[in-house]
């Protein structure tokens, strides 16, 4: 077909966490420029399945953006060359005909590699558990609105939320930090008055929980904010060294 | 939680960095100033007075021991924090595109740091032993601390040494200064640009100053 391009991968194929991987020159043939990157992997497997070859195994899931699942750090950036994208927004028209892509997977202690490109990322589940919600008693459903948000509140802790725990922050981070991740999910419930109760205990359990898990630690070097598929701020990361110290230091326990 | 507890977290850890890294900007404040004096074409006369209280002023002597111990904590939280980020990513990405999404000097400051380092070694042998020397032989009020820079810096090779010395502070200074308060929680839609737009001036203008220095004793010394 006309219009369509031929890419070179190379790709890190490693068979499991323990062990060593490698890079592997993989043929992208008759790609469409309208396919996304996902879908240029999905046509690169049918054809290593039709070759009798293992496919590369990634991750992905809702496919439009707003699971978090898609990861793959494309040419030194996580999800590629644009920005507010993850990978399977980002499309092949971003791409020239006869480059070469280098696909590796995210690269932290805190995130092993499963196979391939897909990570675990189940650090993050263990954040969130630590204290990444509010504790609500059963009972009747309360009338909507009977608790007044200033409307700059509400939309910061929107902001907030729009987080999907995709892990680009930890990727991008030259120290592999997951402070604009955990400052989101703190921001996201401190700045509301249903999360204000437990806004101390949340984020000393969520920042020892993060650094429990062996992140790194945040330099302010703003690649994370720069990369992150929903522009989450790095404002909440210095609304979460507040929380901290502030819970550090008033909390008697 | 113990106050043990808080040192030893990561926000703790990079609380650490941001108030000594203010607390050396403070000194890079006074030390800019009192040789500003040199500027004054006096054949040294102001500078080698304020020199003189700085050396021997007994306040000042006790800042002194303060200010070793916020640059040795800076200099050693900086190397916990580089190792345990060293160990957070073991294996390294073949490829990184860092210009996308962050400035060189921002990823750097620990290269800039040592090379601060360095140079510091350099300009504490030049002159601050020789000023304790003479302050601890009592022979402080002989000392001509203008002219032992004039001849320092009769040298060209010891001017270019000054000049890297002061452009890894600028650079080091450039992120460091707005870094320490998004560090110490202030950021802001109305302050924080002020903020940035302040460490940038505060950097080059004391840069500028300092590199004027070396610059003009070596001519003076012509």
């Amino acid at each position: 077909m006309s219009g369509n391009m031929n890419l070179t991968l190379k790709v890190w194929k490693q068979k499991n966490k323990n062990e060593k991987g490698r890079f592997e020159t993989i043929e992208a043939k008759g790609i469409s420029p309208d396919m996304s990157f996902l879908e240029m992997f999905d046509v690169v497997n049918e054809k290593l399945i039709n070759d009798g070859k293992e496919p590369i195994a990634f991750d992905h899931d809702c496919r439009e953006g707003i699971c978090g699942m898609c990861s793959m750090y494309i040419n030194g950036r996580p999800h590629g060359p644009k920005q507010g994208v993850t990978t399977c927004q980002l499309h092949m028209r971003s791409f020239k005909d006869g480059d070469t892509i280098v696909v590796e997977p995210w690269r932290s202690a805190a995130f092993p590699v499963i196979k391939d490109l897909a990570v675990d990322r189940s650090s993050f589940d263990r954040i969130m558990a630590a204290g990444g919600f509010i504790s609500v008693n059963t009972g009747n459903v309360k009338d909507a609105n009977n608790i007044l948000i200033p409307k700059d509140d509400a939309d910061t802790a929107f902001a907030a939320a729009a987080c999907i725990g995709c892990g680009a922050c930890v990727a991008a981070c030259k120290n592999s930090s997951a402070m604009l991740f955990v400052s989101a999910k703190v921001s996201q419930l401190a700045l509301l008055p249903q999360g204000q109760v437990e806004k101390q205990d949340r984020v000393l359990n969520m920042v020892k929980q993060m650094d429990e898990e062996g992140f790194g630690n945040c330099t302010n070097t703003g690649a994370c904010e720069a990369e992150c598929p929903k522009e989450i701020s790095l404002e909440n990361i210095a609304r979460m060294n507040r929380e901290y110290m502030s819970a550090s230091f008033t909390q008697n326990k | 939680m113990s106050k043990k507890g808080f040192l030893n977290s990561s926000i703790g850890k990079k609380l650490v960095m941001g108030l000594t890294g203010l607390f050396l900007i403070s000194f890079l404040i006074v030390h800019v100033s009192i040789n500003a004096c040199i500027f004054i074409p006096d054949n040294g006369e102001t500078f080698n007075a304020a020199a003189h209280f700085m050396a021997t002023n007994p306040v000042i002597r006790i800042m002194e021991i303060g200010l070793f111990a916020g640059l040795l904590l800076h200099i050693y939280q900086a190397l916990i924090l580089t190792l345990e980020n060293k160990k957070a990513r073991p294996v390294a990405y073949a490829q990184i595109n860092g210009a996308a999404n962050s400035s060189w000097y921002s990823r750097s400051m620990g290269v800039l740091g040592s090379l601060l380092l360095l140079f510091l070694v350099v300009h504490l042998a030049h002159f601050w032993v020789d000023t304790k020397v003479a302050v601890f032989s009592g022979t402080a009020d002989q000392h001509n601390t203008y002219n032992e820079m004039l001849e320092v810096f009769s040298h060209w090779w010891v001017v270019a040494i000054y000049l890297v010395g002061v452009i890894s502070l600028l650079y080091h200074l450039l992120h460091g200064f707005q870094s320490a308060f998004q560090t110490l929680g202030i950021n802001h839609k109305k302050y924080t640009p002020i903020i940035k737009k302040t460490g940038i001036w505060f950097s080059i203008i004391v840069c500028l100053l300092f590199a004027a220095m070396p610059v003009l004793m070596f001519v003076r010394s012509m």
